[in-house]
Parts: structure tokens; sequence; C-alpha cells
């Protein structure tokens, strides 16, 4: 029993893969938060004058905000004023090629394994689009051209600003207000780029849309918006994948993410999040508070969560669906593993407004080490909502004797002819299971990848292909090290 | 092939096994029979390496090497098998790609490349084919959901694609039915030759009528206290094993 636990643990002590740091120059902001470094922004990004006036109004609404205190996490007080929140790589010229891009960032590209370079070489619907975000400012949109003749928007957010400000102003903020909560009023005033994305009625998208999201200067914040529109009868299936450096003190991402759809509109979300989560002994790692919710406004549309989240020192974040439009479905699926010191409080929130409105969550917690691992979950039928259904799976894989799983489950029913159904277990990696893999012939770490493979099954069967064996292989280190 | 030598074993300080001795050659069923609580399966977890129990002295040695040495997944990529009495679920996992892992962690260990997915799928297909069994088994989740039945030929479909030189059943004919008893007992008969060996851990003579053993070992109170051919097996499946247990006491009064 000692013996496996030991195992366990040094399994566990897996180093971070990604914690380098890319030497390039950087136009930086100095440190601290005032309307003047607001307006700042704004300026540096040549912004026109009513999404200024939406940031200061986002920035003096935040000044009257305390931050939330209910997620079930600790850690240091945030100084907001030690803060940078606009760094850029520099000598940004307009670039038409990759020719032209900092050789250090393709290399930085290179070694997060989204080489734009091999990108670039697919030709054809079979590709990948990325739009990699690197700090606070868009790199390089690749796939742009092949995407706009469908008529696909899909640019930095900051470009989006400069082409389609009408866009921008009609649905900025329509599904996460700046008034929604601490963060995404932080978000809202000092948000510097993040990904925009538009498909045009009736089009499906004819590839993966997939943005990069990367820290790489020190004290940075991350705080990046996106914004995705699908119209109706559209699909697209958007990936999202986040690494930082190592480094000693903790950096802030808030993140807003507002997804739209119309009629019939279908948007499949996927997110693998690796930010650093601190050393072994909680030094270090990204502060993880993001905001993400997806509107379904359309009849019959769809907005599918599938996340897997394995990194970042803490994590708090609820991507959820407001079913608005009768018939609409939401799904979210979620692997959150914590390991060594990490505190994730995640879950969804299902808004049932619309009639005959549908919501299944499947949601995965795996936690070793002496982490901290906690679903969060709001199901709400309003009384309009005739007819509405959901089906919860709430699961908890504990690894080891120091480790905690906790489930928040919330309902508000306002409707009697809802259907809600609430599964929840809890588990420990048998030492029964273990010993029959080993049996025969699996060593211990195959063994644990089979069993928590095996337990991820169906989150993993949501995600586009390539991911779901990305998400995989980092399960896979995240949990290097860790049971008997 | 297996060699033990006064083995003892003890469990949270309390004695199960009290100085066994056994040796098996290639080519040779030992069956172990013996009363509830006698210590057969401890012996058999024993064999194959499961940590909580204690060998306190004694040696085990497996084709010349100390076994004790090993852990469980060198001693089952060296060719030793254990049928479980409680066969473990895996949910989420397919009977077909655990086949495949284990297959190939057999080959890798033996420095062997991996099957190829058409030779895989041949093997899988014959071996589920000799014991009887649908394909549909291989698409299930491992035992998840798995009849009693189901489980024990799932561990003799296990045992037949990794063909193991020294194969465990412990009490696999518990809880069968005729039908699934003789084809558990077919796939192990199909399965024998010079080179193998098979130790049947069972409460009753009946798996014994279709896998003839070449010797019957009692296990009582922790030793063997009788061995003999078949005929062992016959005589207690008519008198028990009271008396047995009465001529151990006498002998050692």
């Amino acid at each position: 029993m000692a013996e496996s636990m030991q195992v366990l643990e040094d399994h566990t002590n897996s180093e971070y893969k990604y914690g380098f740091t890319t030497d390039i120059e950087m136009d930086v902001f100095p440190k601290g938060l005032s309307e003047d470094v607001v307006r700042a922004i704004s300026a540096k990004k040549n912004e026109p004058e009513f999404l200024l006036e939406w940031r200061l109004k986002a920035y003096r609404h935040w000044l009257t905000m305390t931050e939330p205190k209910w997620p079930n996490v600790n850690y240091p007080k945030i100084d907001y004023q030690d803060i940078i929140y606009y760094a850029a790589p520099k000598e940004r010229p307009e670039i038409d090629s990759l020719d032209e891009v900092d050789p250090e960032l393709l290399k930085t590209f290179e070694k997060l394994g989204i080489s734009l370079d091999e990108q670039k070489r697919l030709t054809g619907v079979t590709g990948i689009a990325v739009d990699a975000v690197i700090d606070s400012v868009s790199v390089k949109t690749t796939f742009k051209e092949t995407l706009a003749e469908q008529g696909i928007i899909f640019c930095s957010f900051s470009e989006a600003v400069q082409d389609h400000p009408e866009l921008i102003k009609k649905y900025l903020g329509t599904v996460v207000p700046y008034t929604d909560n601490y963060f995404a009023a932080l978000n809202s005033a000092v948000f510097s780029d993040g990904s925009f994305c538009y498909i045009p009625k009736g089009v499906r998208c004819p590839m993966e849309l997939s943005t990069y999201f990367r820290i790489n200067t020190a004290n940075t914040g991350q705080f990046e918006r996106t914004l995705l529109i699908a119209d109706e009868s559209s699909y697209v299936s958007y990936l999202e994948g986040c690494t930082a450096p190592m480094r000693d003190e903790n950096q802030l991402h808030a993140a807003v993410v507002e997804l739209i759809a119309m009629d019939d509109a279908y948007i499949k979300y996927s997110t693998v999040q690796n930010w650093y989560p601190g050393n072994k002994d909680g030094v270090g790692g990204i502060f993880n508070f993001v905001t993400k919710r997806g509107m379904c406004g359309g009849k019959n549309s769809k907005i599918s969560w599938t996340q897997v989240e394995t990194g970042s020192a803490v994590t708090w974040k609820y991507p959820s669906c407001i079913l608005k439009g009768d018939g609409s479905v939401g799904e979210f699926y979620s692997i959150a593993v914590t390991n060594n010191m990490q505190q994730a409080d995640t879950g969804t929130k299902m808004i049932h407004i619309g009639k005959n409105t549908s919501s299944t969550i499947i949601s995965k917690g795996i936690s070793a080490g002496r982490s901290h691992n906690s679903y969060r979950g709001l199901v709400k039928v309003g009384r309009r909502a005739e007819n509405a259904r959901n089906f919860s799976q709430c699961d908890s894989l504990l690894m080891g004797d120091k480790c905690g799983a906790h489930t928040f489950p919330y309902l508000e029913i306002e409707n009697q002819t809802a259907q809600v159904e609430h599964e929840a277990t809890t588990s420990k990696i048998g030492e029964d299971q273990m010993f029959y893999c080993k049996q025969r012939g699996l060593n211990e770490e195959d063994a644990i990848n089979l069993i928590v493979n095996g337990y991820c099954k169906d989150v993993f069967n949501e995600l586009p292909m390539e991911f779901a064996v990305e998400a995989q292989k980092l399960l896979a280190v995240s949990l290097e090290g860790s049971v008997g | 092939m297996l060699n033990i030598r006064d083995l003892h074993v003890a469990v949270e300080d309390m004695a199960i096994l009290k100085g066994i001795n056994l040796e098996i050659k290639p080519g040779e069923v030992h069956a172990i029979m013996g009363p509830n609580g006698s210590g057969k399966s401890t012996l058999a977890q024993v064999i194959a390496g499961k940590d909580e129990y204690e060998v306190t002295s004694g040696t085990i040695t497996y084709k010349n090497e100390d076994l004790l040495d090993l852990e469980v997944d060198e001693r089952a990529r060296a060719g030793i098998f254990l049928a479980f009495q409680y066969p473990v679920e895996i949910p989420g996992v397919s009977t077909a790609h655990f086949l495949k892992s284990i297959v190939n962690a057999g080959r890798e260990g033996r420095g062997e490349d991996e099957l190829s997915a058409v030779e895989m799928l041949k093997l899988l297909r014959s071996k589920t084919q000799m014991l009887g069994m649908d394909q549909k088994f291989l698409s299930r989740a491992l035992n998840d959901g798995f009849s009693g039945g189901e489980k024990k030929k799932n561990e003799i479909l296990q045992m037949a694609v990794l063909n193991p030189k020294l194969a465990i059943l412990d009490e696999t004919d518990s809880g069968l039915d005729i039908d699934a008893l003789k084809i558990v007992a077919d796939g192990v008969n199909a399965m024998r030759n010079n080179d193998n060996a098979f130790i049947v851990v069972t409460h009753y003579q009946r798996l014994l009528n279709y896998i003839e053993p070449d010797f019957v070992h009692v296990l009582y109170n922790g030793q063997i206290v009788k061995s003999g051919d078949k005929s062992l097996a016959l005589k207690l499946e008519e008198k028990g094993y009271d008396w047995i247990k009465e001529e151990v006491a006498s002998a050692t009064v």
C-alpha cells in the first residue's frame, strides 16, 4: 500500500514541458492600471471611439467591484498595479508572409508543436487555420485567404476592430457584458487582442480554426478576447490551446470568450489548456480566471464546449450556454486534471430559457498530488422553458490520499415539465485495476494511461481527432509519475 | 520452470503460507485443491507478485531466476499469467484495445516489433473463435457489466492471446455453468504443450474432469499436506477434506 503511494507521488512529479521563454524584443507598457493605461492601449491599437468608451465604462465599473471569493480556491492577493497590461512583440510591420516573422517567434511555435510553416504547407481544406497570440498581440493568422473565399472572417481581434467595426460594435459584450463579473470587467477594460471569427449564413467552415495563446513576458497579464459568431445554419469547430513559460511569480490570465449561434447554427469549441501550473511546491504558475459563454440565440442552435484542463496554478472557469432559442442544445464535456498544488474550480452553467431546450454535462475530474479539484455547475430552467432536459454526469477520480475532489451542483428549476438527471461518482484509481493491468505485462505508466484514458473516453470522443491525440499525450505528461 | 522452496508468506503479520514446496516442470498441469482459507489464492497471488503479501522466508525461482526480485509486470512479460478469481472492470477501455496493449507490451518485453493492425485483428479473431466467443465481445469495455461467466471467459481469452509459459487459474471454474466450463477447459487444453505449464487452483474436482492434471496437491493450513495424481482429486470429491484434516492432526500429535 505504502509503496503504491510512493509510486504515485513519484509519478505526479512531472516537469512542465513548455517552460521556455522566447527572446524577442517586446514593446512593453510600464506596470500598473489607470484610465490612462486603458486609453493608451486603445490608442496603441488605433481603436474607434465607441470601443474606447466601452473600455472606459468597463474600467470604471471594475473599480466598483470586488474580487469574487466564493470559488473553492486559495491564492495570494493579486496586486493589480503590479501587472503589465500591454506587451507586444516589437518590429511588427504588416506581415504578409511567414518569412517576415521574427525567426525566434517561429522557433517558439515549433517548440509548441504548431509550426506555422507546417500549417502553411498544408493546402486546401484539410488544414487547421491558426491564429497565435503571444502575450497581448495576435501574431499571425494562417489560411485567412482560403477562408475569405467562403466569406469566413477569421482574424485577430485588433484586425477585426479595424476591418469590421460594425460587427464588433453589434456583438461585443452581448453575451458577457462588462458588468458580468470582476475579471470580465477587467478584461473588457484592458484586453489587448484575441481572435475574431464570423461564419456566414449556410457556410460549413471547411477546416478547424485554432488559436494558440502564450504568455511570454514576465509580469504580464494576458487578457485576450475572443468573439465568435455563427450565422444561420453555419457550422464551425474552433480549437484553443495555451502554454506559458515557467516563472516563479504568478501570472494572471483573464480572458473572455463570447460565442453567438443563430438559427440552426452549430459551434463546437474545444480547449486544451496547459498553462504553467507552478512547481511541485506551488510556486509560480498561471491564475486562469476566464469567462466563457455561448448564446444559443437562434432556434435549434447548438453550442458544444469541450475542455481538457491540465495546466494553471489556479483555474476558475465555467464555460456556459444560454439556451434562448427554442430547441437549442448546450453541451459541456470536461476533463480537469490537477496535480501537485494545483487548484481548479470549474464547471458550467446551462441556462434554459427557450422551449424544448436540452443540455448535457459530462465532467471528469482527476486529482493527484496535493491538489484540489472542484466541479461547480448550475442547471437553470426558466419559467417558460417547457420540456427542458438536462443530463449531468460528474465523475471524480482520485490518485493518492492527499488530494481532494469536490462537487457543487446547483439546480434551479422553475418549470414543472423539466427533466433533469444528475449522476455523480467518486472513485480512487484502484490498486486492483493497477495490479490487473500490470499482471498482464503493462508497466506502471502504461497502466495509468490506459485506466485514465478509459475514464476520460466520453470526453475525448468529443474532441476533433488530432486534438484528441494531443490531449491524451498531455494527460499522460500531466500525470507522469503518479499512481500505484 | 518454477521452483518454490520453503515459502512462508504473511499478511499484516499473520502467517498464511507456512513452508510451501512445489516444483513445476514444462508440460505439467498441477491442481491445487483445499478447503476455504487454506492459502490457495494467496499462493497464486504471491507468484504473480501482489505486494500486499510479505514473503517472510523461502524462495521462488522461475527459469532459474529469483522471481521475487521481479516486479509484477516483469513477471508477466516473462510469461507468468494469472487468471483472476475476480477479474477487474476497467470502464471506457475496450477489450480489443486492452488485448492489443497487453500483446504489444509482451512483444516489446521480448524485443519484438508491435503487431500490425491486420495481424492483431487476425490474432484476436482466431482466439475468440477458438473460445466460441462473439466478436462483439471485443468492442465492449473490459469486464464492465460482464456477467460472471463472461469475465471468466475473458480471462481465458487474455491467456490465449498472451500464450504464457506458466498460467495460474485461480478458481476460474467458480460460478461457471457447464457450457462455460467446457469452453474454458477446451481453451486450456488447446494451449497445453511441452513448453508450458498450468497451475489450476480449484475447490472442485469437476474442472479436473476436463483439464486432466498430472499432479494434485492439497493445501491445508498454509502447507501442502498431500500430493498425488488425479485419483487424489476423485478421492477428495468422494470423501471431502475431513480425512486429510484428521491425518494432519494425528501426524502433529
